[in-house]
């Protein structure tokens, strides 16, 4: 039990205007206010405040809920983009069987060609990756514990909103990033992130990318990277594990960084 | 209708107000209250089963509201809190007096978080806890954010004026 006659503070105050006093407090607390005559009108002008902020919102929540927000039409629309998705994917994935350039995906392709945009930047991503996932004393250039900083620099540089997916699901968390320049004209970013074991993964964004796609696989030795294209940025995660492994984090990291934050309004 | 679903739209109606009172415009707050729900339903495997779905979902609205706010802002010309017209939409029948319309005015001339703990403490009740869950403050913080919001807003109440610092842009 909170003593009786412990001096009153703002606390008090607040909690008194909010009505979670103990009812012992609240007598404590209305004594002090009889004599203090200017505490008392501010007092008086909060719970004014709060009354009145509830009474006008008060019809917002009486509202009947909206077809669009209620949970079985939220349902059907996600399960109408995931069969977008998958459309996506198994089209890309017959495209890879059909063309027979195959070639242009693996390190055995001809450089003379002019080698598809996205197998560049997977190929930037996966330089990027085997460079700084094995550097001991500096391998981001700005930490995660440096909070907003890290996303909202990249984001300036690449000059479009990013994000850094929270992966914390799959045991991963976020080291921190470092920008990079990219062969083609534009800035990429390197987001890097480890588990427990020391396993580290890299999600590499870079800008001024054309068209969208879905996601597409490429190993690399014993690095396995998926790449997409989503609205000018083109996205690469990387890590020496399995196709298996990787596949669950870059449906995460899909549907986190196409989430309402880079969705078009 | 399963669990899920009927523990949702049991907080639908309050996420609705919340966000209307940050946004108010009601179609924008019903966007911003969509693509909560959206997160929820895909990330409901990650809410603590004990926890508080109250708090969480109000995590996640906010959360989003920052990052929207957020691009906006890198999106160059805005109209910055502080900065908001007399002319936005206010809620309430037509006949609100004019403290009822100016204190929605005077609402927006405080920061986010003031903002936000007043409205979550004060109109949602939540307890102080759990809006320091909501924010990721310590508790302390909270209650200054809260006094400091209250106050500025009863300056601005009777005197016109704000007394938050404006910024510059």
């Amino acid at each position: 039990m909170i003593e009786r006659h412990n001096p009153i503070g703002e606390d008090d105050l607040h909690a008194y205007v909010d009505r979670r006093l103990q009812p012992e407090r609240v007598e404590a607390v209305e004594a002090y206010l009889n004599s203090n005559t200017e505490v008392a009108s501010r007092v008086s002008a909060w719970r004014a405040q709060r009354e009145t902020l509830r009474d006008q919102l008060a019809a917002k929540a009486a509202e009947p809920i909206p077809a669009r927000l209620r949970i079985s039409s939220i349902r059907a629309a996600r399960r109408q983009s995931r069969l977008r998705q998958f459309r996506m994917i198994a089209a890309s994935a017959a495209w890879l069987f059909a063309g027979g350039a195959v070639g242009w995906i693996t390190a055995k392709s001809d450089w003379s060609v002019p080698r598809p945009v996205p197998a560049v930047m997977v190929s930037d991503a996966i330089s990027a990756y085997r460079t700084f996932v094995v550097d001991v004393s500096h391998p981001v250039e700005v930490k995660a514990t440096e909070g907003d900083h890290l996303v909202e620099w990249l984001s300036k540089r690449l000059g479009q909103p990013i994000k850094a997916p929270d992966l914390t699901a799959f045991g991963f968390r976020l080291m921190g990033g470092r920008l990079l320049p990219a062969s083609t004209n534009g800035i990429a970013a390197q987001l890097m992130y480890d588990d427990d074991h020391g396993t580290r993964l890299t999600l590499y964004l870079r800008n001024g990318e054309k068209g969208e796609t879905a996601y597409r696989f490429v190993r690399e030795g014993n690095v396995s990277a998926f790449y997409w294209i989503d609205q000018g940025l083109g996205f690469a995660l990387s890590a020496a594990a399995s196709r298996e492994r990787l596949l669950p984090i870059v449906e995460a990291v899909y549907q986190q960084v196409e989430g309402p934050e880079r969705a078009i309004r | 209708m399963d669990e899920a679903a009927i523990l949702l739209e049991r907080h639908t109606p309050a996420l609705r107000r919340y966000a209307f009172a940050m946004l108010r415009q009601h179609d924008a707050a019903d966007d911003l209250v969509q693509d909560c729900l959206e997160r929820a339903i895909s990330h409901w495997h990650l809410r603590q089963r004990d926890g508080d779905l109250r708090a969480w979902l109000f995590t996640i609205l906010r959360n989003q509201f920052i990052s929207g706010y957020r691009q906006k802002r890198r999106r160059g010309p805005h109209v910055a809190w502080d900065e908001v017209p007399d002319s936005v939409a206010v809620g309430g029948s037509p006949d609100s007096t004019t403290m009822m319309r100016e204190i929605f005015v005077g609402l927006d001339t405080l920061p986010e978080d003031q903002k936000s703990v007043m409205l979550l403490v004060g109109v949602e009740d939540l307890s102080y806890d759990e809006a320091a869950r909501v924010l990721g403050l310590p508790i302390g913080t909270v209650m200054s954010r809260l006094s400091r919001g209250r106050e500025n807003l009863r300056i601005y109440l009777e005197t016109g004026r704000t007394a938050v610092l404006r910024r510059v842009k």
